[in-house]
C-alpha cells in the first residue's frame, strides 16, 4: 500500500512493538498527539500508555531512561525532536551509550534505537535543520541509518531495534511528505547495506537521505545528455557497506558524493579516504564531494536552496567533471 | 525536614546486620587506604577518588539494599562497588590495570561495573547517571520486579541539569529509585556553599518535585540504614522516588592529586573526631559486642586486602587482543564491513 515517510515511520514501530513486548517507546509529545511530525500516530490507541509513553522535554532524561531500561532488559525507542537537539543531551550519547558496552568489557549491552528529525528543506533555520550524522558517526559505540524512502523506514527501523547495540536512526524532515508504495506484511532489513539504485558506466554517485531522490532525478537529466551515471543510496554510515560501494566506484572509475551537511569532516570525505586507500589505481578521474557550505543553514527561501545541493547543482558539479 | 537519629536506625536492625554494617566499613576502609599506598608506589595509575570517610553511606545501603536492586554511581565508587559485594581481587585489579580486572584493565577506578551483583556502573561526568538510573527504575517498573534503583552522587550533582531533569522525571513517572546525595560539603576543590544558591543542595530542592526533605548523619551507619530502609520500601511499593542528603567528610582531596589544603584545620579536625569507622566500633561495644568479635572482624578483613593485593598484582597485561574487542555485540570493533 502506499505509504508516506512518516507514516512508514509508526508502521516500523508498530511492527517490532507487536512482535516484542519488551520495546517501550517514549519522547516528546509522542503519545496522545502522535509526534510533531505525526510521525507516531497511532501507537498509543495499539499499545497504550505502559508502552507508548510522553516524557517531558528533558532530552538528557529521555536518552538516560532508554539506555537504563536497555541495560535491565527492556528494547528501548526514543525520540530526540529535532537531531539539533542532540547537542542537548550528547553526554548520555557520546560519554555513556557509545562506551558502556567497552569500558565495562562487554557486560552491558544497550539495545536501543534513538530516533530524530534530520536536516534542512523547511525554512527552520540554524538551529532546527541541521544533519547531525557526522556527529555521531564520529563516536565510536552507535551505529548510524539514515533511510530515504518509506520502504526503509519500515526495514531500517526493525533491524534498527533487533540490533544488540545503540543504533541512531536518522529521519529526513525534508522527506516525511514524500510517497511510496510499499509492500504489506513484515519488513526486515540489515544494517550495513547500501543499495544500488541505477547503474551506468560513467560515474557513481553516492547519496544519504534527503539526498538520494535529488541525486536519483540529477542522474536522470545527466542520461539525457549522455552521462550514464550508478547511483548508490548509502542507508547506514555505521556500519558501512564498503564492499558494495567500492565496487561500484572500482567499476566506474569516478565518485561524487552528495551530502547535506557542512563540507568539513563530512561522511563523503570519509569515504574519500577509503576509496583512496583501497582502490586508488581504479580511479578514472578526481573525488569530487557535493555539501553544504561551511556555514550554519540559513532560514530564507534562497538562502536555504543555495546553501543545500539542488538537482541542478548536482548535474552541474557531475558535467563539469565529466567533461573538462 | 526529616532528620532520622541513631534509635530509629538501631531499633530496628539485628546484631547480624550491624555487624555486616562493620564489616563493611572496616573493608572499604582498608581497602581504599590500599589504593592509596598502590598509589603511591605508582602502581595505580591516571587518578583515584577516595571515598576514606564517607563509607557509612554505601555500607548502610549495601546492607539495606535486596541482592537483584541496581546501584548507579559515581567516579568515587570503590565503596558502593565493594559493598554490592563484588571481591576486592577483581576491583583491585582493575585499579591495577591487570588483565584480572572486573572489565580487563578497559574501565579503570572510575567505570567499576559489575552487572552480576547489580553494580550498573560508575560514571565519570558528574549527573549522567541520575537519568540513567531513571531508567532502571523503569525498565524495573515495567517488569514489576520489585527492584530498584539506588543512585549515589556528590552534592556538587545538584547543580547541574541532569540532577534536575532525573527528578522531575522520576517523579512524574513514580519510579522505583533512591537518589542518594553524599554531601561532603565540597564540589571538589570549592565549598559547595559558595557555589549553591540553597543550604542543603539536596534535600532543599526534594519538596520541588514533590518529596520529602530528608536530611541523615551519613556518618552514622544506623541511622543512614533507616532512611535507605524506608526509602526502599517507599519504592517498592510503588510510592515513588525519594531524595536523601546524607552529610558526610571525605578525609581526603578530592583525587590522588589534591592534598585538600583548602579545608581550615578545625573543620578537618572535627569531621576526623567524627570517623565512622571508630565510632560504629565503641557504639557496638557499647551496645553490647564484645571486643573480640570485632577484633576478628578486622583480621579477617585486613587478611583478605592482603590476599587481594597479591591476586591482583598477580594478573597480566591486558592482551593486544582486548584492545578491539566489545564495541560492539558481535565482539568486533569493525565500523564498516
Amino acid at each position: 500500500m502506499t505509504l508516506t515517510y512518516r507514516e512508514a515511520i509508526a508502521r516500523g514501530i508498530a511492527q517490532e512493538m507487536r512482535r516484542d513486548e519488551n520495546v517501550v517507546f517514549l519522547g516528546e509529545d509522542v503519545a496522545a498527539a502522535g509526534g510533531v511530525f505525526k510521525g507516531t500516530v497511532g501507537l498509543l490507541e495499539e499499545f497504550g500508555p505502559r508502552r507508548v509513553r510522553d516524557t517531558p522535554i528533558s532530552e538528557q532524561a529521555i536518552l538516560g531512561a532508554a539506555m537504563g531500561a536497555a541495560m535491565t532488559g527492556l528494547r528501548p525507542i526514543a525520540e530526540i525532536m529535532f537531531s539539533d537537539f542532540f547537542a542537548v543531551c550528547w553526554d548520555i550519547v557520546a560519554n555513556e551509550i557509545a562506551k558502556t558496552r567497552y569500558m565495562t568489557n562487554g557486560q552491558i549491552s544497550l539495545p536501543l534505537v534513538i530516533r530524530s528529525g534530520n536536516g534542512g528543506g523547511l525554512r527552520f533555520g540554524a538551529q532546527h535543520s541541521q544533519s547531525v550524522e557526522n556527529w555521531a558517526m564520529a563516536v565510536p559505540g552507535i551505529k548510524v541509518v539514515v533511510p530515504s524512502n518509506p520502504r526503509d523506514v519500515v526495514g531500517l527501523m526493525s533491524a534498527a531495534v533487533r540490533d544488540p547495540d545503540p543504533v541512531v536512526l536518522l529521519e529526513e524532515k525534508g522527506l516525511y511528505a514524500t510517497k511510496q508504495d510499499v509492500p504489506d506484511g513484515e519488513i526486515v532489513d540489515e544494517l550495513g547495506k547500501a543499495t544500488v539504485l541505477r547503474e551506468g558506466d560513467d560515474a557513481t554517485l553516492v547519496a544519504l537521505g534527503s539526498m538520494v531522490p535529488k541525486t536519483v532525478a540529477a542522474a536522470e537529466e545527466l542520461a539525457a545528455v549522455g552521462l550514464e551515471c550508478t547511483v548508490v543510496d548509502v542507508r547506514s554510515l555505521v556500519p558501512l557497506d564498503t564492499a558494495t560501494l567500492l565496487r561500484e566506484i572500482s567499476r566506474t572509475g569516478r565518485l561524487f558524493t552528495v551530502e547535506a551537511n557542512p563540507r568539513l569532516c563530512g561522511w563523503g570525505a570519509e569515504l574519500v579516504s577509503v576509496v583512496a586507500d583501497e582502490i586508488f589505481t581504479d580511479l578514472d578521474g578526481p573525488l569530487v564531494r557535493i555539501t553544504t557550505p561551511h556555514i550554519p543553514l540559513p532560514a530564507a527561501d534562497a538562502l536555504e536552496d543555495l546553501a543545500l545541493p539542488s538537482v541542478e547543482r548536482i548535474v552541474d558539479t557531475v558535467h563539469k567533471s565529466m567533461t573538462t | 525536614m526529616t532528620t532520622t537519629s541513631r534509635a530509629d536506625g538501631a531499633a530496628t536492625l539485628t546484631t547480624e546486620e550491624r555487624l555486616a554494617m562493620y564489616r563493611l566499613l572496616v573493608e572499604l576502609r582498608h581497602f581504599e587506604k590500599r589504593a592509596y599506598d598502590l598509589f603511591l608506589q605508582n602502581l595505580v595509575k591516571g587518578t583515584s577518588h577516595l571515598s576514606i570517610g564517607q563509607e557509612a553511606i554505601a555500607a548502610a545501603f549495601g546492607v539495606a539494599m535486596r541482592a537483584d536492586d541496581y546501584t548507579f554511581a559515581t567516579y568515587r565508587g570503590h565503596a558502593h562497588t565493594l559493598a554490592r559485594g563484588v571481591p576486592m581481587t577483581p576491583v583491585l585489579a582493575e585499579l591495577l590495570g591487570r588483565d584480572n580486572g572486573l572489565m580487563a584493565g578497559k574501565g579503570g577506578s572510575m567505570h567499576l561495573t559489575s552487572v552480576e551483583h547489580g553494580m550498573m556502573g560508575s560514571y565519570a561526568i558528574i549527573g549522567a547517571h541520575l537519568p540513567i538510573a531513571c531508567g532502571a527504575a523503569w525498565s524495573a517498573q515495567y517488569r514489576d520486579s520489585g527492584q530498584v534503583a539506588v543512585c549515589f552522587f556528590g552534592d556538587g550533582t545538584t547543580n547541574i541539569g541532569a540532577f534536575h531533569e532525573a527528578l522531575n522525571f522520576a517523579a512524574v513517572w513514580k519510579l522505583p529509585v533512591v537518589f542518594v546525595c553524599e554531601n561532603n560539603l565540597y564540589m571538589e576543590y570549592t565549598p559547595i556553599g559558595d557555589v549553591t544558591a540553597v543550604p542543603r543542595p539536596a534535600a532543599d530542592r526534594a519538596s520541588s518535585y514533590g518529596l520529602e526533605p530528608i536530611v541523615v548523619d551519613g556518618n552514622d551507619p544506623d541511622a543512614v540504614h533507616a532512611v535507605a530502609a524506608t526509602a526502599l520500601a517507599r519504592a517498592r511499593a510503588g510510592e515513588g522516588p525519594s531524595l536523601v542528603e546524607a552529610l558526610t567528610y571525605r578525609h581526603g582531596g578530592h583525587s590522588r592529586a589534591d592534598p585538600g589544603k583548602y579545608r581550615p584545620d578545625e573543620e578537618v579536625a572535627a569531621w576526623l573526631a567524627r570517623d565512622p569507622v571508630p565510632m560504629y566500633r565503641q557504639r557496638l561495644v557499647t551496645d553490647g559486642v564484645e571486643e573480640h568479635v570485632l577484633d576478628d572482624i578486622d583480621d579477617a578483613v585486613h587478611a583478605a586486602v592482603d590476599l587481594a593485593t597479591e591476586e591482583a598484582k598477580a594478573g597480566g597485561t591486558p592482551g593486544e587482543g582486548l584492545l578491539m574487542t566489545d564495541v560492539w555485540a558481535d565482539g568486533g570493533s569493525s565500523w564498516r564491513n
